[in-house]
């Protein structure tokens, strides 16, 4: 691992029991259905990526693939605050926010399989799902590319007059990024209803933040353009429901962005074609984070609260399990898309005319 | 039928289709208070106001990107970007993003966009400020590309590329706005796609567009005089390309020079040649030839800026090399 010039920033934020306090504080009043839907969602989100990681390995699924392993508590407290016409952009790293939004698990993984019944037909694949129905607007792979393509739905609904609001997340390395700056000025200037929510897991594939950002404290960069910005706990479920529905709140009802850090821990490599642990990170420290495993986290809180027991648990977790079956069985018995999809929806006609191919194509 | 700047055509395009579409948008630097860099939003800030005519910070890949998020949900943005120059920091939107977004959301996300501004070189106005990239736009499959000569086609393709579902690439004439033409006071379209003969002849087939057209135009008037007879075509639209008007002409004339105002290496003339020697292999009596920008970023001194232009003398040898005059 390469020696750093700085010294390594405590990237854990608040104290897990600082978050507990501040968490039972604010106390989102959420009933005990919706933690308990707030437990079951990270763990399907758990088990899903477990599932992919193997599927990936058997060559089901291929090209990259970002798994969410340990950063569940993000999407799921974040995403959860949303109504269902609300609208999310993601990075490339998107499975679970796909599920979290409501995307059916069949069709997700049936994406990454790369079939027909896909969420984008087989033709996105794993960093590029988009669901319509659901307000997903896609996974994106372009570091920072996506942020501006957000500002602009949160520029179409204020033009509209519609009360929708937008999250959108992108990991601490896009920060870096112009994209990002010049969004964080558009939406503070024209008072946009967007949430820009950093997941911050301390590494930009190999590279630490502190080796790659001057300043460690992405919210601060915020306030650069007067905009609102909080730092949380990316590991605490109900923390992150907490401040991002406050941003939410912002976005909605008074039209303006807001900037979260949720800092959190990423338990796999980058995508599967790198190790869990590397030259730039050891594996004690992936060790020590996983004690701060967003899951055993939030159901020891529950269990705590006597809102959750052990049976109960693993009740979920065995519903959780066969949702993700029945999953792969759907995604590994749909068919490839046909070889027409091959030239569709490049233009809006059904068969573009206009691809060079397609001419040719329809001359042989 | 009134005759009006090429400019005034840009301006009656938006300000008609902005009141026909309440989702049409006009989106760029200087484009309302200012009332355009080229004053081709003169007045529509007025009587749009300040939400449909929106000035930006100095940002193109984020106003591009903007667009094309407000583009996802239904809107119908009109981008003005200064001059084709600056889109090259806007390029990952428009690529990655507009041209994409269709095709990897497996048909569920339409990019309805315009991004619109002058293209090519001016007068002296040096290297960052003097390029055509119609070739690289013209490269992305999911991209529409359009480049009108006239003001009746500046127009008629404007408001066709506002209508369009796919998102559109509409290069302007920087020193085509104020050139001047007959625009009738009805409202017409001009389809995209759809090729223009501008002068009907037997002997060479000149393919050209935006100010190659008026170059074109002017080198056929030298050869007429020297009983060359040829015929122009202006493209209007790269991207579809009409091939088939292109097949049929030059199986007629059985040679063909391109004109491009852009670099030679992997230009749209290379295109063009392919399309033809695919299309009208048989009917070729010579090789094509192409008179295109010259290969070395623009000078500024205004001698070797001229060298580099293509011109008519050019364009007048390059059609006697094809009809073996010379």
């Amino acid at each position: 691992m390469p020696e750093s010039r700085f010294p390594i920033p405590d990237f854990t934020v608040v104290a897990p029991d600082m978050a507990k306090e501040q968490a039972a504080e604010r106390a989102p009043a959420l009933s005990r259905e919706q933690l308990l839907d707030l437990l079951s969602k990270m763990l399907l989100g758990r088990r899903f990526e477990e599932r992919a990681a193997e599927m990936y390995a058997m060559q089901k699924i291929g090209g990259f693939c970002h798994l969410d392993i340990g950063q569940e508590a993000v999407a799921v407290g974040a995403i959860s605050t949303l109504r269902p016409d609300d609208y999310i952009f993601c990075s490339y790293r998107e499975h679970v926010h796909a599920l979290v939004k409501g995307s059916d698990p069949r069709r997700v993984m049936a994406e990454l399989f790369g079939r027909e019944t896909g969420l984008s037909r087989g033709k996105g694949g794993s960093m590029h799902l988009f669901d319509a129905e659901t307000g997903l607007l896609g996974g994106h792979a372009i570091v920072g590319g996506h942020i501006p393509l957000a500002t602009g739905v949160a520029f179409a609904m204020k033009y509209e007059q519609r009360p929708q609001v937008v999250l959108c997340f992108f990991g601490e390395a896009a920060v870096n990024i112009g994209a990002f700056h010049e969004s964080l000025n558009m939406a503070a200037l024209w008072k946009l209803p967007v949430v820009y929510i950093c997941e911050n897991n301390r590494y930009g594939m190999g590279t630490a933040i502190e080796r790659a950002s001057a300043i460690y404290d992405v919210a601060q960069r915020a306030c650069a353009y007067d905009v609102a910005s909080e730092t949380v706990d990316g590991m605490d479920v109900l923390a992150v429901y907490d401040v991002v529905s406050r941003a939410v709140e912002l976005a909605r009802h008074q039209s303006l962005p807001s900037l979260i850090e949720a800092r959190c821990y990423r338990f796999m490599g980058h995508s599967m074609s790198d190790p869990v642990h590397g030259h730039y990170r050891s594996k004690q420290e992936v060790e020590e984070q996983k004690l701060r495993d967003p899951i055993r986290h939030f159901f020891e809180q529950l269990a705590a609260q006597g809102a959750l027991d052990q049976k109960g648990f693993e009740e979920m977790d065995g519903k959780a399990r066969r949702v993700v079956e029945d999953a792969i069985a759907f995604a590994d018995a749909s068919p490839e898309p046909p070889p027409r999809a091959l030239f569709e929806d490049v233009y809006s006609e059904p068969y573009g005319p206009y691809t060079r191919s397609a001419n040719r194509e329809r001359r042989t | 039928m009134p005759v009006i700047t090429y400019r005034d055509a840009l301006n009656q395009a938006l300000r008609e289709e902005m009141r026909r579409d309440p989702r049409v948008f006009l989106m760029g630097e200087e484009v309302g208070v200012y009332q355009g860099a080229y004053k081709v939003s003169r007045g529509l800030m007025q009587e749009f106001g300040e939400r449909r005519v929106i000035d930006t910070p100095i940002t193109e890949e984020g106003f591009t990107g903007v667009g094309v998020g407000a583009a996802m949900v239904g809107l119908r943005p009109v981008i003005e970007i200064m001059t084709w120059n600056f889109s090259i920091l806007a390029i990952d939107q428009i690529v990655n993003g507009a041209a994409k977004m269709l095709y990897m959301s497996g048909g569920q996300v339409k990019i309805p966009i315009v991004i619109r501004g002058p293209g090519g070189a001016a007068h002296q106005l040096g290297a960052q400020h003097s390029q055509s990239l119609e070739s690289w736009y013209s490269h992305v499959p999911g991209l529409k590309v359009a480049a009108a000569a006239t003001p009746y086609d500046a127009k008629g393709l404007l408001k066709s590329a506002i209508r369009d579902d796919d998102p559109v690439i509409f290069v302007e004439g920087e020193t085509l706005y104020g050139s001047k033409g007959e625009v009738p006071e009805e409202e017409y379209l001009v389809p995209l796609g759809v090729a223009d003969l501008k002068r009907r002849g037997n002997d060479v087939t000149i393919l050209a567009w935006s100010k190659m057209v008026n170059v074109a135009l002017a080198a056929a008037e030298t050869l007429a005089n020297e009983n060359v007879s040829c015929e122009v075509i202006d493209l209007r639209t790269l991207r579809p390309l009409d091939e088939r008007a292109i097949a049929d002409s030059v199986r007629r004339t059985n040679r063909c020079v391109v004109v491009e105002e852009g670099w030679p290496y992997a230009g749209v003339g290379a295109e063009l040649a392919d399309v033809i020697q695919r299309e009208a292999f048989d009917d070729l009596d010579a090789p094509i030839e192409r008179v295109t920008g010259a290969d070395v970023p623009m000078p500024y001194a205004k001698n070797l800026e001229h060298l580099a232009m293509p011109a008519a003398d050019r364009v007048v040898q390059a059609v006697r090399r094809v009809m073996y005059l010379d």
